[in-house]
Parts: structure tokens; sequence; C-alpha cells
């Protein structure tokens, strides 16, 4: 990276001159401004930020960002992503995607590349539903959902994208949604960890699944059943006001975690865990807590950065390279050659 | 194709010269037939003979030992004349099995000499090859001079002082009975003593048993001369042009003049590619490459492969993604995108026998249709394909300045013959290419910037993000004529389409006219051919044209679009035929577009076409 004084930015300076394209009251609208706050915030200069996105509603973010931005196909956006980012690795890269786009047809390249941790933030905006479409279910609706292709009912299971993430090999694991107001802290702490952040947005398509997420996003009874984890802090939710302030606690014979009730703020006699955003393990019992017998966990789950990929493929390149000319002429020589003679056809 | 097998026969005085020699190595896929070829191949170059090989192997890694569907083969044409194909019919076939015998003994030149491992035609073995006999014994050989004796025994006597266990003893055969061919063809033993010392540095008793054999086969020969057929046969040096030679496979060439454009265009390189036969030696050449500022990327699967080139070229690298048929099938869309953005792109297609998985290692060029027609939506691109493993290098280089000239993917056509065989290498003067550089633009045009805006050649800028002041956005939706923003309206599509058409087209105007390779103009009959199908085309004229015939060799390097003179050259001919390794797709392009009554010479039996095969096709067409 160049060392340069950060230019300061303004919300205004990242917003095109395009005309936004979602429904009225689309969960994307949110997430679109929490990103144009967030830029400013992190220093981030637009001729260095590049927003890659499949396809999908989400998919047209790009438009919308004053930056560098390409619009692939279905599902690709991870694959170009990572070409972009191995022949300029100075680039900041955003992948914006969706829940068909990233766990449907793009799943096997979600999942490289979190495997091979390529520096960058991915967004998956998660509306279980094909909303561009017309409104099918998708890989993370809920089982039963009925849409025009699943008229009595989906009958398979959901996909758990952070599950999914974390299977993968990510080392950055979070969670949002669209109009909360810690979504820039999340999106400013995916920014600052190096390697492949996967962000999971629950975001409320209002036109084919309105309102999915209410039971735990709805601001009236929200600090029940939102479990805002934060680094070093003990993961508590629930108030007095509310019934009482509750904790996650570790199940020591059944091995799983619990939920507790905490008395007088008195967490660490109830045995309610501090979370450590390094705990891989507990990261896992997160991404798996059900919702209902649980709070949603949501904000940083894990985040334990590793060497990126493109760090790899560079050093790899130099190293290989160390002490060696790239003279064609030489390398076509290379190996077993002879010489005709002119007039003598000899060896 | 129906066609009597007639090729001229070449004659082998014993203990005299000839003009040319085909050799076949046939063996068990273990026997590292492939392995022997190559080095005999060497030798035929240290020696001044213009070759052309044939590699043909099966699709299985190691097939069960002895079966017929586990021979692989290698065949190499060698002579002091001009030398375009691997030749018609081998003299010389050397059988390590009874299967190796079986599947091979046909193509064999009536009155050629098969040299069998006589050791290996047990019953066991016999009855794998599905003899009811043993044919080295029954007469069922007499048309051929025959010449078996127990080369394993030979051999595991020669290596006796080294105390391998026999299974790693009888390794050593191929070398043995590479020394005896070296024997037959007065070769020089050395290189080949340099090369096994050098590959088994770190084994010193490997290279020394296998020194071993092939000097035991090579005394073999000097012994057992006098009392049979084995004679010497001297193949003279051919007269070629004077200059530094060396051997090339056309994926290394193709490689090589990959990195070369890069140099010419003055781009770093990306390589996205996914292990598939036969495109897969090109990634593993490029991966070797890294200080020519090349960066490549085994991806997931065909469509990251191609993906994540377009995303290199986006962010200012050339974009190269390789594969074979099913796989350029599935990297179609990405294509579209990189046609709708308008980036730089090179797709390589080493063809392949197909629909589906097909024929992995055999040869055929039926992916034409699919390079000129097969994506959704009028989609157009430049095809150009390669003629011969030294051709690549050229074409490759082609490729890249179209790509980076015009912002266009393009597509380069090879095929599985031309990727694995070698032939001899007259090194290029570099200095001779003209460079291209790329232009990446660092400010807006004067009047605002316009992503979408276009030169004289109808390309749009380049503009690498990091670029300050041209932040902008792209995608596969599209785009509005000038501004690259999304629009969808009637009159914008069709202009763009007319744009995108119009640009494509226009990379005629920077190709040469077509020319004849060999006859010219207006004669009776021109046999148009493209890719692969040179050499045998080549040698057809050039001997049809000896016997007076008023026959012309046109072939296409440039398939999309074509040299603009292609129309008026092929409406000049009195008859045209299109031999092709396909039902005759060439054929439908100049129909298609010059309505000429292009006549199809057909064959898809995985094997490269034969002079003879040739010959008979033109005769036919001119009788």
């Amino acid at each position: 990276m160049n060392d340069m004084t950060p230019i300061k930015t303004t919300m205004k300076d990242w917003e095109t001159d395009q005309e936004v394209r979602w429904c009225p009251g689309c969960g994307d609208y949110a997430i679109l401004k929490a990103v144009q706050r967030t830029m400013p915030e992190i220093g981030g200069t637009p001729e260095n930020t590049v927003f890659i996105s499949g396809i999908g509603c989400s998919s047209r973010f790009p438009y919308y960002m004053e930056t560098y931005g390409f619009h692939t196909i279905h599902g690709r956006a991870p694959a170009v992503a990572t070409g972009v980012k191995l022949a300029n690795p100075e680039l900041d890269v955003w992948i914006i995607t969706g829940d068909g786009d990233a766990l449907s047809i793009g799943g096997n390249h979600t999942m490289h590349l979190l495997r091979r941790n390529l520096n960058c933030q991915i967004m998956l905006f998660n509306n279980e539903i094909y909303g561009l479409t017309k409104g099918q279910y998708s890989p993370t609706s809920r089982e039963g959902t009925n849409s025009p292709s699943t008229p009595y009912g989906s009958v398979d299971r959901p996909a758990a994208p952070c599950a999914f993430a974390l299977g993968s090999g990510a080392r950055f694991v979070a969670r949002g949604f669209d109009v909360s107001k810690n979504l820039t802290d999340v999106l400013k702490a995916a920014h600052a960890h190096k390697g492949a952040a996967f962000i999971e947005i629950f975001q409320n398509c209002i036109v084919y699944n309105k309102d999915v997420f209410d039971d735990f996003a709805a601001p009236k009874g929200a600090e029940d059943r939102q479990l805002w984890l934060q680094n070093g802090q003990p993961m508590l939710f629930g108030s007095e006001k509310s019934g009482g302030v509750k904790g996650i606690a570790m199940d020591r014979d059944a091995l799983t975690l619990k939920a507790v009730d905490v008395a007088d703020g008195d967490w660490q006699n109830a045995g309610v865990i501090v979370h450590d955003v390094t705990n891989r393990s507990i990261a896992h019992m997160l991404v798996e807590m059900p919702f209902g017998e649980f709070p949603m966990a949501l904000g940083v789950l894990y985040d334990d950065p590793r060497p990126t990929f493109e760090e790899a493929v560079i050093a790899q390149n130099q190293a290989a390279s160390q002490g060696k000319s790239a003279d064609l002429g030489k390398l076509l020589a290379k190996g077993q050659t002879w010489t005709v003679a002119p007039g003598h056809p000899e060896i | 194709m129906a066609t009597a097998l007639s090729a001229k026969k070449i004659e082998t005085p014993q203990n005299q010269k000839s003009d040319a020699v085909v050799v076949r190595f046939a063996g068990d896929s273990g026997d590292g037939m492939q392995l022997t070829g190559g080095q005999f191949t060497l030798s035929s170059a240290l020696a001044g003979n213009d070759f052309a090989t044939f590699p043909d192997f099966p699709a299985e890694i190691r097939a069960p030992v002895g079966t017929l569907f586990g021979v692989s083969a290698f065949q190499v044409n060698f002579g002091s004349e001009a030398i375009n194909t691997a030749g018609d019919q081998p003299d010389v076939l050397v059988a390590m099995n009874p299967a190796a015998l079986k599947t091979n003994v046909g193509s064999l030149r009536e009155g050629g000499l098969i040299i069998a491992d006589s050791g290996e035609f047990s019953k066991r073995n016999l009855e794998k090859a599905k003899y009811g006999g043993n044919p080295l014994e029954d007469g069922s050989l007499a048309k051929w001079q025959l010449l078996a004796f127990d080369i394993s025994a030979l051999t595991l006597e020669a290596v006796k002082p080294f105390g391998l266990g026999n299974k790693e003893a009888l390794r050593c055969k191929n070398m043995w009975t590479l020394g005896l061919a070296l024997w037959m063809f007065d070769r020089d033993r050395q290189p080949i003593v340099d090369w096994l010392n050098a590959k088994f540095a770190k084994k010193p008793e490997l290279a020394g048993s296998n020194i071993a054999a092939l000097n035991a086969g090579h005394a073999y020969g000097e012994t057992a001369e006098l009392s049979g057929p084995l004679q010497q046969i001297h193949v003279g040096a051919a007269s070629v042009a004077p200059g530094l030679y060396r051997t090339v496979t056309g994926a290394e060439s193709l490689s090589y003049g990959l990195v070369a454009g890069a140099q010419l265009a003055g781009l770093k390189m990306f390589f996205g590619g996914y292990p598939i036969t036969p495109a897969s030696a090109i990634l593993h050449h490029l991966s070797r490459l890294k200080e020519y500022g090349i960066t490549t990327f085994q991806a997931e699967d065909e469509i990251a492969a191609i993906a994540s080139a377009i995303g290199a070229s986006y962010a200012g690298s050339l974009g190269v993604t390789s594969s074979s048929g099913p796989g350029i099938a599935l990297k179609g869309e990405a294509m579209g995108l990189a046609i709708m953005t308008e980036l730089p792109l090179v797709i390589i297609n080493s063809q392949r026998g197909g629909p589906s998985t097909g024929l992995p290692t055999k040869t055929e060029q039926s992916d034409l249709y699919q390079a000129v027609y097969g994506r959704n939506g009028d989609a157009p691109m430049p095809v150009i394909a390669a003629r011969s493993p030294v051709d690549c290098f050229d074409c490759a280089i082609e490729a890249v300045r179209i790509a980076t000239q015009y912002m266009t993917p393009v597509m380069l056509l090879t095929d599985g013959y031309i990727a694995n065989a070698a032939e001899p290498w007259k090194l290029p003067d570099l200095e001779g290419y003209k460079p291209f550089p790329a232009v990446f633009m660092a400010e807006a045009q004067a009047g605002g910037f316009m992503p979408y805006g276009r030169d004289a050649k109808l390309a749009r800028p380049w503009v690498k993000p990091g670029t300050p002041g041209l932040m902008h956005r792209i995608g596969g939706i599209e785009k509005e004529v000038d501004t690259g923003h999304i629009n969808y309206s009637p009159d914008n599509h069709q202009a763009m389409t007319d744009i995108r058409s119009a640009k494509v087209l226009g990379v005629a105007d920077s190709i040469p006219d077509q020319v004849c390779e060999s006859g010219a103009a207006g004669a009776k009959l021109a046999v148009v051919g493209w890719g692969s199908t040179y050499g045998p085309i080549h040698q057809a004229v050039k001997r049809m044209r000896a016997k007076g015939m008023d026959v012309a060799h046109v072939h296409i390097r440039h398939i999309w679009p074509m040299p603009k003179n292609m129309g008026d050259l092929l409406k000049s001919f009195d008859k045209v035929i299109v031999p092709e390794m396909n039902t005759g797709q060439l054929k439908t392009l100049l129909r298609d577009q010059f309505l000429v009554d292009a006549r199809p010479v057909n064959k898809v039996s995985g094997q490269p076409f034969t002079i003879a095969e040739m010959e008979s096709a033109i005769e036919g067409a001119l009788t």
C-alpha cells in the first residue's frame, strides 16, 4: 500500500447520479446508505474501491456507488473478484451478492474464495427469496415457503450462510440486518479484517418475503431477540425491563450453548461466556444457535486473520522469479537445440 | 470417409539411404512409449532430420496391463525431405506386447518391419489381447517382416549388475528398445545418455541401468545385423533453412506465444485454468514462467477460470483462459460478459473428440460452430486457428494483438493433435515482431468521460480501476452508447448490437489477405482447410500438383472475421472441397458467408487425416 494521507470523503462522494431502481421500501436502500456512510469512516478512496456483484436485486448495488464497479454474471462475482485482486492487490474489493447468487448458482465460488482467503469483503444480502425473478423460494428459504415455484410449500431445508462460510474456512464471519444502526460497525470490522470477510445481512424483501425477519429484527422486543456480540464482552441480551437479563453459557454436560438468567448483573456467576472473536469452536456454536430457543447472534461472530491468498500468490511469484530475467529469447533456446549452418544442413 | 489407402510406398533398401521413415513405438501405457518416442524424436532432430510426431495414448491413466485399450503409441515421421505429417503408414512398428501388436499392425505398410518383444507373448497376454494363437508363430504376420526376440530377458540380463528388482529392471525395456532404434537409424547415443544422467541424477543406479539397457539394445543391433531383416537405414539431414532449432509441441509453442504477445502488448498476464485433457499442458507450462510477469490460477471450475481472467483484464492485465470443448461450453456465458463489457481476453480451445466427454485424448476439430456461433445473443467474437505446433506461437501473438487492440475476447483454436505433437522449430527472431502496446486511459476524453466511447477501430477505452476521476460501472446488462449506463431501449440495443458486430468485423482491416499455400487463384480445385489438417492437405496438394493436377491449397487462419478477399478468392475456383475432422463446419461457414458450393470431406475417427486420404479426395473431386 502507498503511504498516502487518507483523502477525506463525505457520504455524498460515494453516491452516483444513477436512479436507484429497487422497490420502494426495500431493505437494500438502508444497506446502501450504511455502506456509503461507512466508506468515509474507513478512509476509502473511490478510485481504489471496486464493487463486484453477481445477479439479483442486490447485485445492482455497484451502479449506485461512485467507485469502480462490475456487475458480472449470476454467481460468479467471487471468481471475477479473484482475478481483479490477483491482478491488482491494492484495490479494495467488495463483493455484493445474495442468497441465491452466493449459495445456489455461485456456491462453489463462494466456498473457494473463503477457503483461499482472498482479501475482500463479501456482503451477502439474505432475503430468503428470489426477488428479481419474482418470488421463487431460495436456498435460504425456510421449509414450507410458499412461492410461485413451490405452491405447496418448499420441502428442502435451508442453507445456513454463516455456517457455510465457517465450514468453507472463513476467517471472518459477521451478521447484521438492513435497518440496524450497528451495520456500519459490522462493515468497519469487516473492512479492518485482512482476508475474506463474510457478512450475512438479513434484508427485507417487502414485495416477496415481507417482514420475514421481524421475529428478531422488529424494534419491539429486539433486546430479547438479538444478541449483539462484542469481543471481550459477556454474551448478554434482554433487560430488566423486558423480563430479565439473560446470557449465553456453556452446558458442559451436553457440550452445547444454553441461555441462562443473569441475576443482579452477576453474569460471571451465571457462567456467561465472554465473547472471544478468535474462538473458532464458539463461532461454530453461534452460527448454529437455533433462533427461538436462543436470540439471533449478530455482530462479529468470528475474526481471526490468516495470511491472504493474494499475498501467498505474490510471494511465490516473486520467489520463483528471483534472479531470473524475462528474456523470452533465452527461454525459447532453453533445452536441447541444434544449429543448421548455411548451405550445410548439419548438426 | 471411404478412402483407399494408397500412399506411396517408402522403400527402405537395406543398409541404404531413405528419404523418410515412419516409426511407431507401441506398448502398454506403463511401458514408457511416449518417453521413448520423445527421445527418439530428439535424436532425429539432432541428426538434422525434419520430422513430425503423433502421440496416441489412451484416456485411462493406468489401464489394466496388457489390455487392448491400454495401448499407448508414439509415431514419428522423420526424413531428409520436408515433413508435414506424422506419416500415413509406419515402416517400422515396435510392439512391446500382443495388445500393442494387435491394435497397431493393421496400419503398418505391407513389407514393413515388426519388432516384437516375444517375452511378452505369454498365453495370458495373448488372451488379454484376444489372440487365438501366437501371431509371432502362426504365420499370420507373413505380409510383414518380423523380428521377434525376448527384449524382456535381454533387458534383465543387461541391467543385472545394478541389482534392481524384477519390476524396476523391466522398466528399462523401453531404453533397450530405444538403443536398438538408435542403432537402426545410425544415431548418436550420447545425447540420450546425457539426458538419462540428468534425469536420474539423484538415483545413479537407475541412470546406470537405463544406460546399460540402451547400450545393450544398440549392441544387439550390431551383432544381429547379419542374420535377419534387421538392417541399418540411413536417413540424411533435411535441407532446411539455416538457424537455431529446437523441438516444440503445440502446447509449448502456444504458451511461449502468449508470453511473447503479453510482452509485445506491454502487459502482465493472468492465466485462469482448470485441468482438462488435452489443454492442461498450457497451464503447466505457464505455471513455470512466473518471471515473465505471469500469474497462473488453477480455479475451482471452468467458469471461475474464465471469470477470474475477465476480472484480471478488467484490472489491467492480459486475461487468458484455456480449456477443451466441454470446458469451453461451460465458459460460454462468461464469454458473453467479456463481449458485453468489451474487455480483452484470450480463450484457447484445445479441441478433442466430442460431444460431451467424447474422446478426451483424441483429436477433432468439431468446435468451430461453438467458437463462431456458440453463445446466447448476437455475440460476435474473433476466432483464429493454428495449423501446426510451430504455428501456435504466431497465432497466440495474433490472438493477444486482436484482443488488446480491439477490446474483445478472442477464441484461439488448436486441437489435441497439435497440442501433443512435436516438430522442429527454427527459433523466431523476436525483434521481427512489431510491438502493439496496450493503452490505458488515464484521463477523460475531451467533452467528458465516456466509458463506451470509441476509437477509430470502434474499441472502447481500457480504464484500470485505481485511475482517479474515471470511476464507472460495467456489467452484462445492455450498455448505453458512449456512457455505458444501463439502457434497455430498442434504439440503443440496435445501435450497440451493430457496434459490437462492426467492431469485430473490422478486425478484417488488420489482417492480411488470404493467400494460396500452393497453387493459385483460378485453379480447377481448391482444397480449403483450417487447423491441423494443414500437414496432410499440404503434402497431398504438393504431390497432386507434381502430377500435373490444377489444384490449390487455401489454409484459413482467421476464421472470424475472414480476410476481406476470401469471397473473391473462393469464387475464382471451379470447385472447392473442405476437408475437416468434423461433419462439415467450416464448409457451412463458407457457404453461409460466400454462397460458394463448398463440398465437405469429413473424418471423425479421432485420428488425423492421412496424405493418402487427401490425395484420394483431390482425385475424386477432379474426376
